[in-house]
């Protein structure tokens, strides 16, 4: 394999190590969650990496210097040999990270990881009542949500908690708060939704107004203030909503690695869904030859692969141009700007988003209902398109 | 947030302070984080064991390195430490 692609001389640049590996190791998952960043074909990839493969993706990647480690999915409790992968993973030096729904999560079991070497236990919560965090989940696990978190704690692990928002419990902020406060969270991630995978298919029924957004911050940042020095607060800000784009992945092929239950090799977790990149497999090449030489990790590395207005723009060293995946999205052209941006000529695809969510407010569920994500959604999906939208 | 000097001050059990080959340093790690430090950063960090106070670590650090006067900075690594949360007393 080699960097064929002609946007781009590889060796002109300097190729970083990767710090972070994300490793999805299943799309099998309980919960059903709507927006879900998963690909919404899925259920086109039913084949998983072994336990070997997995560890010497981990070992190849370690040596490289990726120290950060998310074991995710899906559901990365399904997988019968996760004790055994955060023990490998443990050897070796990761600092590893369990992203999970808490479901089907015992005391038990957090013993054993523990003993495992795991270091922290991200648990996602839906919503603050249970009527609505079981309805978003698609799954009844609030209340064991809650009692894991608390075995989380109890267990000495630094205590995650993570809430999507979006406009089905953006005006519980008040009460996700107070939940975090009382579980006792170590860290609270409020993560706006980010319209990839299953949010982008499902974005007229989650995506909330600008004063809707603005009051949700104010009352966060509020509290912020008021824990400071207790419980630090990681706000994922809603990017429709703001003039520049995020800089994606930290610029693409420089820090992220994510691997796919499949063992295909990703620069971003949405990447699946961009056309002629061939993300490489680790059942085909080291995780050396990938970071270095594979098409699909040069393909946007650097400033060369550019059109205008970015080509030229003074911030392109600060966002990167922005998101590739957004761009494909919303325009169908990866290598334009990215729409958020206000200097990109497709801006205008950001507020028509926005409109098309303000009457999709005004229908009844039967009208536009939710898509879940599950695998009948997902064969469906398949069957309609394959590339994801 | 300040440096109680009567206290021992311990590294936080939240956090893991470990050397990075690949980097050739030492990190600080946390859930989804991780800071780079400097080498008399990491030194200090070393020191905050959960037994020695400020006084102690100080002296530590000036006998290892043969030096004197170090008690200003390393007070001021400790207090920005304690307000992030990687030491505790």
């Amino acid at each position: 394999m080699a960097g064929s692609n002609n946007n781009l001389d590889a060796k002109a640049l300097q190729i970083t190590p990767p710090r972070w590996l994300l490793a999805e190791l299943t799309y099998a998952c309980p919960l059903q969650c709507p927006y879900c960043s998963n690909p919404v074909d899925y259920a086109k990839y039913p084949s998983e990496l072994s336990t070997d493969d997995w560890k010497r993706v981990l070992s190849e990647a370690r040596k490289m210097g990726a120290v950060q480690l998310g074991f995710s999915g899906g559901e990365p409790l399904t997988r019968k040999d996760l004790v055994e992968l955060v023990q490998h993973a443990r050897e070796l030096g990761y600092y590893s990270n369990l992203i999970t729904s808490g479901y089907g999560l015992t005391e038990e079991k957090i013993v054993q990881l523990k003993e495992a070497g795991l270091d922290h236990i991200q648990v996602s919560i839906q919503a603050s009542t249970q009527e609505l965090n079981d309805h978003i989940a698609g799954t009844t696990s609030f209340n064991h949500k809650k009692e894991v978190a608390h075995l989380v704690k109890k267990h000495g692990y630094p205590m995650v908690l993570c809430v999507v928002i979006h406009r089905e419990n953006i005006h519980q902020m008040p009460q996700i708060l107070e939940m975090a406060e009382e579980l006792g969270a170590d860290y609270l991630e409020l993560a706006n939704t980010q319209y990839y995978g299953w949010a982008h298919t499902n974005r007229d029924l989650l995506l909330p107004t600008k004063e809707q957004f603005e009051q949700a911050e104010q009352i966060a940042q509020a509290f912020k203030e008021k824990v400071a020095g207790k419980m630090k607060i990681y706000y994922v800000v809603p990017d429709f909503y703001e003039d520049r784009p995020k800089a994606c992945m930290n610029g693409w092929g420089t820090t992220f690695l994510t691997i796919a239950p499949d063992g295909v090799a990703l620069p971003c977790h949405s990447a699946r869904d961009l056309p002629g990149l061939d993300c490489p497999n680790v059942n085909d090449y080291s995780i050396q030859e990938i970071w270095h030489e594979s098409k699909a990790f040069n393909f946007f590395r650097g400033f060369e692969w550019m059109k205008g207005p970015c080509r030229s723009c003074d911030e392109k060293e600060k966002d990167f141009g922005g998101c590739r995946c957004q761009a494909y999205l919303l325009t169908g052209d990866m290598y334009m700007a990215d729409p958020v941006c206000s200097k990109s000529p497709e801006h205008a695809v950001i507020q028509h988003a926005i409109d098309s969510a303000k009457v999709a407010a005004s229908l009844t569920s039967d009208e536009k209902p939710l898509v879940f994500r599950n695998s009948k959604n997902s064969k469906a999906k398949s069957l309609v398109d394959g590339k994801g939208v | 947030m300040t440096i109680n000097p009567d206290l021992p001050i311990l590294f936080s059990p939240l956090h893991r302070l470990q050397w990075e080959e690949a980097q050739q340093k030492y990190v600080i790690l946390y859930p989804e984080g991780m800071v780079e430090l400097n080498q008399s950063s990491a030194e200090i960090l070393k020191c905050c064991d959960g037994i020695r106070n400020l006084a102690q670590i100080v002296t530590t650090l000036e006998e290892t390195f043969s030096t004197t006067g170090l008690t200003n900075d390393i007070t001021a690594f400790l207090e920005v430490a304690l307000q992030n949360g990687w030491i505790q007393q």
